[in-house]
């Protein structure tokens, strides 16, 4: 097995030494009645030939835009990801290291994390970003347990605009809590309706993702607003990072967390994960808020370098009072979005940005020529939700069959929305690609 | 780590088990922690004291104190109300190791019984309690 | 002692991001605009973010200069207690990188996805079959948020009873995270502490629970690296009292196809495919943290569920006493494709064998020792021990200390003070991917640091001495936190 390097006489000489006649004798602490006596039942060992060609064939049962058409992103997003990203994440120094405990050995990270955290905060236009999270639904959750412990209140405001699975994932995190939820509905621009909150006293947070799980730009300047006049939180989320190439951050509006999925930035789709918790808020919160921190210091000889910091907001020394459920980030993923970033720069985040808006522009306006129906009057970014026209669903299946997804079916989400799909374009969806959907409709 | 006998501490205080102290001023009492603990504790970083107004009572939980790899809890050594904190230790938590019974004072309360003070060790009981702890 | 690894080289220094950039520059080959352009009307900013235009050659060159100041297991021994840094096999990374599976969209119908689901599918089987579990969900994102999954599960079935628990057994030797994970779902820990031989017994933990108490979270082996002898008895106290027994997996890699934790009283456990099954740590994340239950606790397991039957996978919802979802999509897939790697490339002949190694080599390291480090218990171990620095302590050298000399030999330090209950703890797990050789170089280095430790002390306090920086400040961090730029 090319995983152990020892040799037979290895293994001999080193039994020699602990004085044991066998490896079976290694585990004579344990008690016989809880030693398993048969072996474990899994298929056989593989070569690394075999392997490769099991692989591939389970890799070629899945679809791509590689060997089809997707036209969905609803939370998981077809991003070109550049050749010098894949190779800088991927360098070894970076992947195999652990969490930077011992800084004089990991500046690497913890300068790479810095990075991250700065152009995070800087793109969400708030002061400070911890070195990420699990996902984009769980960055969420904990920016509404972070919500709730400053402001000692017991109830948060939660858009139905949401990603549903984002949704979900708040909810599972506060079931064994006393904490309610009220419900915010989608109004006829397919925006967050605020008017629940009327009168309200009792919110600790008001919680809304822009663009909306409908693509829909939401009026962060009003929710912000209308949080502060009932003395309540913002919490700004998303799924779509890039839109903030293009976008007011929720920080100039004056949301108090700005928390969301960063998959866009360079990290590919895998079926939903490995992905990136995006997560910042205004300095002042700074100790409330969930996830690792990477700092500045220096070192006794005065030169710059960085560490972890504010630790003992953590789980390995607050034990049960500790602020967050994360004891480690996503660093890798933090360290693809920063190489990402880097790599366009402002300008190119801007760039992208409209070309995304711009593609899925023509896709809309083509299927709007073609049949089907504009539902919510709100601006939207690279994703939309339009009325399917009669039939379309069997245009949808056939479409299937042949490895073209056309949109997310909105009726598994949103009851009310028969016959309504959410489409997305970006910059890897090209004219032709996008014209020959629009024939594929037609027909 | 600061041998016992070269701790400092004062005569006219009163002391906690929890190495908090506690002095008369006037009507109040000003209340920190004292040598033994900022010296096993180390380098604070931040100090978590409450609102000025909230009420305590005798052995509750009234802030918390962090070095950079611990937190501990603040004891009140008796109930009362806060009527002030100190507000420097938000920007310079080092005054608690450096001066931990003048500049480092955490809170000061009006208590609610006096003759709690009298039920805390005075510098030699104290003393006693932590060559104990050896 | 032969030439020590530790040197110094040409390390280059390298300013930050936007201490390099220069508006106008780039780095990333902008597709060609093939549509017209249509403006915001709304919500979009005047200017581009703050965030500086590099050259493709100016990426490049900063990432490959921070990568040098790194050390990984790639770079060398890495002997970090309860982290497992074994090997990370490049197959498993080329498997994972497959256009296949990278490009893979988590919400296509699932007639489109089926090699993705089956491997998840067949994963999950596996973990069961090593754990000695009935079902299993991938989803949890770590181990801290399987541990909180776990939590939410026992919490969910309590629920279903119509019960209400408050309490949960943890013993004094747990990772943080277990407390921290109770806390989150109402449950106060109730600690227990370990024996003399740095083990539970069944009296102890039968002296805490009663009907008010969920169960016990239990690690075993344990943090000390001792195999829980009385876990069976200890079960059993707990199931008397309608208790769940959960097994946090951390461990697991000392006794892979040698134990079943199922068999022997654990209810519920979760694993850390970034430690036993061989996926990279990427500097702190993107680990899984599964979590396998017996059939009583399946139902509550979260959604969606990964369904097989007439030859389809397929993702159902139909599970109305779930807690619902933990992740946004499956988990991190990516990491299971190299778990899975993994296991079908050592099958359960080497994956025992792995354990088996695992074991020895901290055995040998632990005998080869404790002459000239305390040990904190003078046992057999499994695949970790824990020494501590009372030795040095005498001549003012802390287990820190002993850490940050060994970096200058060439060697990732061990765990230092945790586990809690051995004050200066230094935990050190070889793993069952050292040579022989490299162990004998880090004993080498352990023992060289001793004798320096009674003959020049001073001397270690200034160490490290090679690496990119000295000695760092962390009270300056954190007094005036600077966490952005």
């Amino acid at each position: 097995m090319r995983y152990f390097p020892h040799t037979a006489g290895d293994v001999e000489s080193m039994l020699s030494v602990v004085g044991r006649h066998s490896l079976d004798e290694l585990f004579s602490s344990i008690p016989p009645s809880c030693r398993l006596e048969d072996k474990l039942d899994l298929p056989d060992p593989m070569t690394e030939w075999e392997l490769n060609d099991h692989m591939n064939a389970l890799a070629a049962a899945n679809t791509t835009s590689e060997n089809g058409k997707l036209f969905i992103g609803a939370g998981s997003y077809d991003h070109f990801i550049p050749a010098s990203v894949a190779a800088l994440s991927g360098r070894s120094e970076f992947v195999t290291s652990y969490t930077p405990y011992q800084p004089e050995i990991s500046q690497g990270t913890l300068q790479a994390i810095y990075e991250y955290q700065t152009l995070t905060a800087r793109l969400l236009g708030l002061e400070t970003a911890n070195a990420s999270m699990y996902d984009g639904a769980s960055a969420l959750a904990e920016g509404m347990l972070m919500a709730l412990r400053l402001s000692k209140k017991r109830t948060i405001a939660l858009s139905r605009l949401i990603h549903p699975h984002c949704q979900g994932v708040v909810r599972t995190y506060l079931a064994p809590t006393d904490c309610t939820i009220v419900e915010l509905p989608c109004g006829t621009d397919g925006r967050t309706d605020l008017s629940p909150l009327k009168g309200r006293t009792d919110i600790a947070a008001v919680a809304v993702q822009s663009p909306n799980f409908f693509g829909v730009i939401e009026d962060l300047e009003t929710i912000v607003g209308t949080a502060k006049g009932i003395n309540a939180l913002t919490v700004a989320s998303f799924t779509e990072a890039l839109a903030y190439g293009l976008l007011q951050p929720p920080g100039y509006f004056g949301a108090d967390i700005a928390c969301g999925e960063g998959q866009s930035m360079g990290i590919p789709r895998i079926f939903g994960g490995p992905a990136l918790g995006m997560f910042a808020s205004r300095m002042e919160y700074v100790r409330n808020m969930p996830g690792r921190l990477v700092g500045v210091t220096s070192d006794r000889e005065g030169a710059r370098g960085f560490v972890l910091t504010l630790s003992t907001r953590e789980q390995h020394i607050r034990r049960e009072k500790a602020t967050s459920n994360i004891c480690t980030n996503n660093s890798l993923c933090a360290l693809i979005a920063a190489i990402y970033m880097a790599s366009l720069g402002g300008t190119g985040l801007r760039r992208l940005a409209q070309l995304n808006r711009d593609k899925s522009e023509y896709l809309k306006s083509g299927l709007l020529s073609r049949g089907f129906r504009s539902v919510f009057t709100g601006q939207t970014f690279n994703e939309f939700v339009l009325e399917a026209p009669a039939g379309f669903s069997r245009t949808y299946r056939k479409l299937l069959e042949r490895k073209i997804v056309a949109g997310l079916r909105m009726d598994r989400y949103y009851p009310d929305l028969k016959n309504h799909y959410l489409f997305c374009a970006t910059e890897r969806h090209s004219k032709a690609d996008m014209d020959a959907l629009l024939e594929e409709v037609n027909a | 780590m600061k041998e016992i006998s070269e701790l400092n501490l004062p005569d006219d205080i009163h002391y906690a088990e929890d190495h908090e102290w506690a002095r008369w001023e006037d009507e109040t009492i000003k209340i920190g922690i004292d040598d033994y603990a900022q010296d096993q504790l180390g380098d604070i970083v931040f100090v978590d004291l409450p609102q000025p107004g909230s009420r305590f009572e005798k052995g509750e939980e009234f802030g918390t104190v962090e070095s950079v790899k611990a937190v501990s809890e603040l004891y009140i050594p008796l109930s009362g109300e806060i009527v002030a904190i100190n507000k420097d230790l938000e920007d310079s938590p080092e005054l608690v190791n450096h001066d931990p019974y003048e500049d480092g004072w955490m809170i000061e309360i009006k208590p609610d019984d006096p003759r709690e003070y009298e039920q805390l060790m005075d510098k030699r009981t104290y003393l006693e309690m932590l060559k104990g702890l050896e | 002692m032969t030439e020590i690894a530790g040197t110094t080289g040409l390390i280059l220094n390298e300013p930050l991001l936007w201490e390099k950039g220069k508006e106008g520059r780039e780095g990333y080959s902008m597709p060609r605009r093939d549509v017209p352009v249509v403006p915001l009307d709304f919500g979009a900013a005047e200017s581009s973010p703050d965030i500086p235009d590099l050259s493709e050659i100016d990426v490049v060159r900063h990432y490959t200069r921070l990568s040098q100041w790194n050390f990984g297991v790639d770079t060398g021994m890495y002997p970090l207690g309860s982290c497992t840094m074994k090997y990370n096999p490049k197959t498993n990374e080329r498997q994972a990188s497959l256009e296949g599976f990278a490009g893979a969209h988590p919400l296509v119908p699932e007639h489109l996805n089926q090699g993705i689901l089956r491997l998840l599918f067949e994963l999950q089987g596996y973990l069961c079959e090593i754990t000695g579990m009935d079902a299993a969900t991938l989803q949890p994102a770590a181990g801290a948020q399987g541990e909180l999954t776990g939590m939410l599960v026992i919490h969910a079935y309590y629920a279903a009873k119509g019960e209400r628990r408050s309490k949960i057994i943890v013993p004094d030797t747990a990772h943080g995270t277990n407390p921290a994970s109770a806390a989150l779902c109402g449950f106060k820990a109730a600690p227990v502490a370990s024996s003399a031989d740095g083990l539970l017994t069944a009296e102890a933990v039968a002296a805490l629970m009663d009907e008010e108490t969920a169960g016990i979270m239990v690690t075993n082996p344990n943090t000390l690296g001792f195999f829980e002898t009385n876990l069976p008895e200890i079960a059993e106290v707990v199931h008397a009292k309608g208790g769940v027994v959960y097994c946090d997996g951390a461990n697991m890699n000392a006794v892979m196809g040698i134990v079943k934790m199922g068999r022997i009283g654990a209810d519920i456990m979760h694993l850390n495919l970034h430690k036993t099954f061989s996926t990279p740590h990427g500097g702190g994340g993107p680990g899984a943290g599964p979590i396998c239950v017996k059939a009583y606790l399946a139902p509550y397991l979260p959604e969606p569920r990964i369904i097989h039957d007439h030859g389809e996978y397929r993702l159902s919802e139909d599970f109305p006493q779930s807690i619902g979802r933990i992740h946004s999509f499956m988990g991190n897939v990516g990491v299971m494709i190299k778990a899975y790697s993994y296991i079908r490339t050592m099958g359960a002949e080497y994956l025992k064998r792995a354990s088996e190694l695992a074991v020895l080599n901290a055995n040998y390291l632990k005998e080869r020792l404790k002459g000239a480090y305390h040990l904190a218990y003078d046992r057999p171990c499994m695949h970790e021990c824990v020494f501590s620095d009372r030795y040095q302590a005498v001549r003012k050298i802390k287990a820190l200390d002993i850490a940050k000399a060994l970096m200058d030999f060439g060697f990732h330090p061990p765990t230092i003070y945790f586990p809690l209950v051995v004050p200066g703890a230094l935990m050190v797990e070889p793993t069952e991917t050292e040579s022989k050789e490299d162990i004998d170089r880090l004993i080498s280095a352990f023992l060289a640091i001793a004798e320096q430790a009674e003959e020049n002390p001073e001397q270690l306090l200034e160490s490290p001495r090679k690496t990119k920086v000295r000695r760092l400040d962390e009270t300056q961090a954190a007094r005036k936190p600077c966490l952005a730029g």
